[in-house]
């Protein structure tokens, strides 16, 4: 069986299947994300062996840094999927995740500070992997910028793809700022991701969370692809039939 | 050839591109970015007098001590070469400072050699293992040596 996958690379067809997966996305987030905080909440241990009940900010800083990355690999993929295809669809899904990952870097980042202010006691450090992390969230906002400040749709989606890709650099290393093979060769005050030593009862608030999480962000980045359709298209005949616009435009009329 | 394979392997391109530069940049970053520096490389005069850096170290084994009249702490950095430095600090000490764990501290070398901190950070176990366990876990593997884990195990900075 062939499948056509440009079917729904059309904005046309795209439309109205996000408008029915959105609801189910919503669902599975509020479903999971209540349920890994109750688990990380009220199911884990108190006190770690060196942390108190400060550590449990970990859920969110975890899975929101975890998408906040990510959504950046997304984006980058419907970047260069529009650079290669010049599809329209593709830049629309692109600026669409860059919202949504800068939601998600701002919460790591915010969520960060404040574990840190009690853990490590300050709120910001210039340690190698804080400072990266805040350099994603420039990348983001520039990609943003650069984006509304040319008007031609097609220009600016196109400058703002290449500079999605070059900002690619980043992800590696802000992995690579606390992981690499020789831990006295990148010390830094934020400690190494170690997943493998992380206790089962946490890991599994950690994963759970972080499930909800990224059905928060297809939720919201679809949301948000759905307005640039309209915004975008909304000469064609296909929006002006839709029956929302039709009976917006009622209203006005009346 | 087709605009969209040229356009495909001009993406290709900048990617490989794109990955060799965060692999340089990767390569750069060892050397500690000049994050913080270790007691040995203090001692061995890497650092310029008179130059403000992080002292990175684990606290040594009952060597921190308060001062009875005012809000000074001093206590002793060392690294798993066992090259030592004494900090001296007026500031709050954070809820994970504690001795045999790693800490950052910022401030300058006096001329007396003692390290004068205008702040002192913690930092925190990538193990999140809850205490109840880990107790167990101690007492199980080492019956002889109680809980004082860290004096054995050589830490990380």
């Amino acid at each position: 069986m062939k499948i056509n996958w440009f079917k729904y690379s059309a904005p046309m067809s795209f439309y109205p299947l996000a408008g029915k997966l959105i609801p189910l996305f919503w669902i599975a987030a509020i479903v999971f994300i209540l349920g890994g905080l109750y688990w990380g909440f009220f199911k884990t241990a108190d006190v770690l062996n060196d942390q108190k009940q400060y550590y449990r900010i970990i859920y969110v800083h975890v899975s929101s840094a975890w998408m906040a990355m990510w959504l950046y690999v997304v984006m980058v993929f419907w970047a260069m999927l529009g650079l290669i295809f010049n599809t329209r669809l593709s830049y629309m899904l692109a600026s669409a995740t860059a919202i949504t990952g800068t939601v998600m870097t701002i919460i790591a980042l915010a969520t960060g500070a404040i574990w840190g202010k009690t853990s490590w006691g300050t709120y910001w450090d210039w340690d190698p992997k804080l400072t990266t992390f805040l350099i994603l969230l420039f990348v983001y906002i520039g990609y943003i910028a650069l984006q509304s400040a040319i008007d031609d749709v097609r220009r600016s989606d196109k400058a703002s793809a290449l500079l999605a890709l070059v900002g690619l650099a980043l992800v590696p290393i802000i992995y690579y700022a606390v992981n690499c093979p020789d831990p006295t060769e990148c010390a830094s005050l934020h400690q190494e991701s170690s997943l493998k030593r992380v206790e089962s009862n946490i890991l599994i608030g950690m994963l759970v969370t972080t499930i909800g999480f990224w059905m928060y962000c297809f939720a919201t980045t679809l949301m948000r692809a759905r307005i640039i359709v309209l915004e975008r298209e909304r000469s064609t005949t296909w929006v002006s039939n839709l029956p929302e616009i039709k009976d917006s435009e009622v209203e006005i009329k009346s | 050839m087709k605009p969209r394979t040229k356009r495909f392997l001009f993406v290709l391109l900048a990617l490989c591109c794109v990955g060799a530069a965060s692999a340089l940049i990767g390569k750069a970053m060892k050397g500690n970015l000049a994050y913080l520096h270790t007691p040995e490389e203090v001692l061995a005069g890497v650092v310029p007098t008179g130059q403000v850096f992080r002292l990175g170290g684990l606290v040594k084994e009952g060597s921190l001590e308060r001062s009875a009249t005012e809000l000074e702490a001093r206590f002793i950095v060392r690294d798993n070469r066992n090259h030592e430095i004494t900090v001296v600090t007026k500031k709050i000490l954070p809820d994970l400072f504690s001795e045999g764990k790693s800490q950052v501290s910022r401030g300058k070398m006096g001329d007396d050699g003692l390290f004068y901190a205008d702040e002192v950070l913690a930092k925190h176990d990538a193990e999140y293992m809850p205490k109840e366990l880990s107790d167990t876990l101690n007492k199980e593997h080492a019956p002889a040596k109680g809980s004082s884990k860290d004096t054995s195990k050589k830490g990380t900075y």
